[in-house]
C-alpha cells in the first residue's frame, strides 16, 4: 500500500499495539500529528513539556510491560526529552521516541529548530536512526520496537525529516527482520548453571542478591519460588523493590547506600553472592574493594557488559532471568535449606540489633510515617512512583511493596521531576490502581505543568509533598559532610501549593497533623481529580541509616538510639 | 598480560552504514579509553566493514571494551588480538639533498623503497610492524625527514 512517512507511523504504532501515546507537537513533527487527528485507535495525552512526555511514557511502560511511545518535534522539542531519553537508559525502560527532524534539503545549514538530534541521542539509548527515505520507515519502526524491548531493555530513538514524513511509499509492516548483528543471548548455559548451583550448595552463609533485572524480565513469580525452595536470604536493590513481598521472612531488605543494617551486614558477612539482575551499582556497592570481600559471585544477567563489570564473576551467566531462574529451579533440589539455618539466624539478629525505623520525637509529622500510613491504607492498591531525594529512599526504605511494578522511580540518573509525569503515565497505563507519587518540595517544582495534563485527561494522580522547606537530601550531605554550611538548600521560599494546584483545576491540601493527612487522602481518593497534599514535616531528619559515599557497606552511619514512641 | 596499560589491538566488523564509525568514537570517548591508531575499510563483496583500533588498558578494561563494542547494535564481531599479524604503513618526505641511496637501503629493510621523486623532495614508504616503523622512524631521523605519516594498524589473528 502507498501512504505518506506520516502514515506509516501511524500504521506501524497501530500494528504494534500501542493504544497511548505522550507527546507534544511542532513544526518539524506536524505531518504526523496531521495523521494522528485523523485516526481514532490509539489516544494521544498531551504533556505540557516534551520531558513530561518521556517521562509519561516510561511510567506506562514499567508499570504496562509494554513499550513506551513518545512523540516530540525538532530542536528544543528534543533537547527537552533528551533527559528523559537518558533517563530510560540508565533504568532500562523499553521506549521508542519519535522525533521530527527538519527536511532534508535543510539538514546541515543551521536550520530553524535544527539540531543534530542522532548525535546527541547516541550515547543515551540503545539505538538511533535517522530516516533518510520513507521506504525505509516501516523496517525501522519495526526495528526500533524489537530492539527497545528485547535482551536487555532501552530506549531507541527515530529521528525523521519532515519530507521523508510527506513522502509517499510503500508500506509494508508484515516483514522479517533481519537483524543479524543483533541476537540477544536469551538462554542461558546449562554447564555453568549446573556448576553454579553446585557451589550454591556447597556454600554457607549464600544471599540472594536480587536485581531491576528481575522485573524486566517478569521473574518474580519463579525468583520469589527460588528463594523459598532454598531458603536462601535476599537482598533487594533499590530497583528491585516489590521482587518479594515485602514481610517476606527470607527477605532481609534493600541494600546499599540507604539500606538497612542487616542487608548490608549480610552482604558484607557472605560467601556467595546471587546476583540476579543486578549491576553492581557505586550505590550498591559503596567501596568496591570491600563489597562481598570473601564471596564467590555467581552473576546472571542478560547484557554481557554488566557482568565482571566491577566485581569480578566467579560464574558469569549470560542469559534472561526467567529463563535461567527456571533452569535453577529443576536443579533446586541439590540445595539443602537445611544448611543455612545458622545464617538465617544471623541476619534475624542483625536486623534486631539495628532494625530500620525512626523516631517520632518532634512536633512535626515525620516523612517515613507519611509512607508508612499510605502503606497501611492503600497497600498493594497503589502504584508508588517518587521523584529524586530524601523522599524517594524513604519510599524505598518503608513503603510496603508486594508486588513488581508497584514501585516506579528515577534510580541510575536520579532524575527530579521524574515523579509526576511518571505517575501520569502509569496511571494512564493502570486506570483501576491508585497513582501516588511521593514527591519533595524541590522535585515537584520541576514538573509541576503537568498538573495541566492530568486535569485535561482526567488522571488523577496524587502527589504527596513531603515538605521540608530544603533541598533535603544535598543538606542531608551538608549536614554531615560540609559543616553544616547549607548553600543554596534552603527553600524557605516557597509557592502556595495548594494555591498552585487549584489554579490548574486540581484540588490541594496542606496538612500538618496525622488526622488531617488522613482526612486528605482520602478525601482525593474519593475526589478523583488531580491533588497535591502539601505534608509539613521535620525540616532534619536524615535518611537513615547511610554508607557516606565510597565507604565499606559494614561501616553504616546509623540511626542515634533513643525511646521510641 | 597483567600490565595495567598495555598496548591492545581489537578488531571490529561492523554493518557499513551511516553513523556507525560516530557510534564506535563515541564509546570510546564516553567511557574515558583511548583509541590510539584506527583503521577503517569496507570488507571486500559484503555489507559490513572492518576497522582496527589500537588502544591500551588493563585486562579488565579491554574486556569492558569488547563487551560494549559487541553491544552496539551494528556490530558484528570483536576479536581482541592475541597472536596476530600486523602490519602498519608510513609515507615520509626526505629532502632530495640527503644521501638517497642510504635512505632507500634502509627503506628496503622495513619491507620498503623510494616511491616517489619531486623536484625537491623524494617520498619513500615501509609497511611492517608498528614496533618497527618507530625502530625505522628513528634510524632516518639524521635525513632530516621534512614529513611523516603513518597509516595506523591492521591486524589479522594467525
Amino acid at each position: 500500500m502507498q501512504i505518506s512517512g506520516a502514515q506509516m507511523v501511524i500504521e506501524a504504532l497501530i500494528a504494534e499495539g500501542v493504544d497511548t501515546v505522550f507527546g507534544y507537537p511542532g513544526g518539524a513533527i506536524m505531518n504526523v500529528y496531521d495523521a494522528i487527528y485523523k485516526q481514532d485507535k490509539f489516544r494521544h495525552i498531551l504533556t505540557r513539556h516534551e520531558q513530561a512526555a518521556v517521562h509519561a511514557a516510561e511510567g506506562y511502560a514499567k508499570v504496562s510491560a509494554k513499550v513506551g511511545v513518545a512523540m516530540i518535534t525538532s530542536g528544543p522539542g528534543f533537547t527537552n526529552a533528551v533527559t528523559g531519553l537518558a533517563d530510560a537508559y540508565m533504568d532500562s525502560i523499553p521506549l521508542v521516541v519519535i522525533s521530527g527532524q527538519v527536511p532534508m534539503s535543510l539538514i546541515g545549514t543551521d536550520a530553524f529548530q535544527e539540531i543534530d538530534a542522532v548525535g546527541i541521542s547516541r550515547s543515551c539509548t540503545k539505538h538511533n536512526y535517522l530516516v533518510t527515505d520513507a521506504a525505509d520507515l516501516p523496517r525501522i519502526l519495526k526495528e526500533a520496537f524489537y530492539i527497545a524491548r528485547s535482551g536487555r531493555p532501552g530506549p531507541v530513538h527515530v529521528d525523521i525529516p519532515k519530507d521523508v514524513t510527506a513522502q509517499i511509499a510503500e508500506y509494508n509492516y508484515d516483514i522479517k527482520l533481519d537483524l543479524e548483528t543483533y541476537k540477544p543471548h536469551t538462554k542461558g548455559n546449562p554447564r555453568q548453571i549446573k556448576k553454579a548451583m553446585q557451589a550454591i550448595a556447597n556454600s554457607k552463609r549464600p544471599v540472594f542478591y536480587l536485581g531491576g533485572g528481575i522485573i524486566n524480565s517478569n521473574a518474580a513469580d519463579e525468583v520469589r519460588e527460588l528463594v523459598h525452595k532454598t531458603g536462601i536470604p535476599a537482598v533487594e536493590t533499590f530497583m528491585a523493590r516489590g521482587t518479594l513481598v515485602h514481610d517476606d521472612a527470607l527477605l532481609i531488605g534493600m541494600l546499599g547506600m540507604h539500606g538497612s543494617y542487616a542487608a548490608n551486614m549480610a552482604m558484607s558477612e557472605t560467601d556467595m553472592v546471587i546476583a540476579l539482575g543486578a549491576r553492581f551499582d557505586d550505590r550498591v556497592t559503596g567501596k568496591l574493594s570491600e563489597f562481598a570481600k570473601n564471596a564467590t559471585v555467581i552473576h546472571v544477567d542478560i547484557d554481557p557488559a554488566s557482568i565482571s563489570k566491577l566485581v569480578n564473576a566467579n560464574f558469569p551467566i549470560v542469559g534472561d532471568i526467567k529463563n535461567v531462574v527456571n533452569d535453577m529451579l529443576a536443579q533446586s533440589s541439590v540445595i539443602d535449606a537445611q544448611n543455612y539455618e545458622q545464617w538465617r539466624e544471623t541476619i534475624i539478629n542483625f536486623n534486631e540489633l539495628h532494625p530500620l525505623t525512626y523516631y517520632e520525637d518532634s512536633e512535626r509529622l515525620k516523612p517515613q510515617w507519611v509512607i508508612q500510613r499510605v502503606g497501611e491504607l492503600l497497600g498493594d492498591d497503589a502504584n508508588i512512583s517518587t521523584d529524586v531525594g530524601q523522599h524517594q529512599m524513604w519510599t524505598a526504605q518503608f513503603y510496603p511493596f508486594s508486588r513488581p511494578r508497584q514501585f516506579i522511580s528515577s534510580g541510575g540518573l536520579g532524575t527530579m521531576g521524574f515523579g509526576f509525569p511518571a505517575a501520569i503515565g502509569v496511571k494512564a497505563a493502570a486506570p483501576e490502581k491508585t497513582s501516588i507519587n511521593f514527591t519533595g518540595d524541590g522535585s515537584i517544582l520541576m514538573n509541576c505543568q503537568e498538573l495541566m495534563t492530568a486535569v485535561e485527561k482526567k488522571l488523577p494522580v496524587i502527589n504527596i509533598i513531603l515538605n521540608n522547606n530544603f533541598l533535603g537530601m544535598v543538606r542531608q550531605w551538608q549536614t554531615l559532610f560540609y559543616d553544616k554550611r547549607h548553600s543554596e538548600t534552603d527553600l524557605s521560599v516557597q509557592p502556595n501549593f495548594v494555591k498552585l494546584a487549584e489554579a490548574f483545576g486540581g484540588i490541594g491540601y496542606r496538612v500538618t497533623t496525622k488526622e488531617e493527612f488522613d482526612a486528605a487522602l482520602q478525601d482525593a481518593i474519593k475526589k478523583d481529580v488531580v491533588a497535591f497534599i502539601e505534608v509539613k514535616v521535620e525540616r532534619f531528619e536524615n535518611v537513615m541509616p547511610m554508607v557516606p559515599s565510597g565507604g565499606s557497606l559494614f561501616n553504616m552511619m546509623l540511626l542515634e538510639k533513643k525511646e521510641s514512641k | 598480560m597483567n600490565d595495567n596499560n598495555a598496548r591492545r589491538v581489537v578488531s571490529v566488523i561492523v554493518v557499513n552504514e551511516a553513523s556507525v564509525l560516530s557510534r564506535i568514537t563515541d564509546l570510546f570517548s564516553g567511557r574515558g579509553y583511548n583509541i590510539t591508531s584506527l583503521t577503517v575499510a569496507p570488507i571486500p563483496e559484503s555489507k559490513y566493514s572492518r576497522l582496527t583500533i589500537v588502544t591500551s588498558g588493563s585486562v579488565r578494561v579491554i574486556e569492558q571494551i569488547t563487551k560494549q563494542l559487541h553491544k552496539l547494535i551494528p556490530v558484528l564481531r570483536v576479536y581482541e588480538h592475541e597472536d596476530m599479524v600486523e602490519k602498519e604503513m608510513a609515507l615520509i618526505k626526505f629532502p632530495i639533498s640527503e644521501n638517497l641511496s642510504d635512505i632507500n637501503t634502509i627503506c628496503e629493510a622495513y619491507n620498503g623503497k623510494i616511491v616517489n621523486v619531486g623536484e625537491n623532495v623524494v617520498i619513500a614508504m615501509v609497511s611492517d610492524e608498528p614496533k618497527r616503523i618507530d625502530n625505522f622512524l628513528c634510524a632516518v631521523k639524521r635525513y632530516n625527514p621534512k614529513e611523516i605519516v603513518r597509516s595506523g594498524a591492521v591486524a589479522l589473528e594467525r
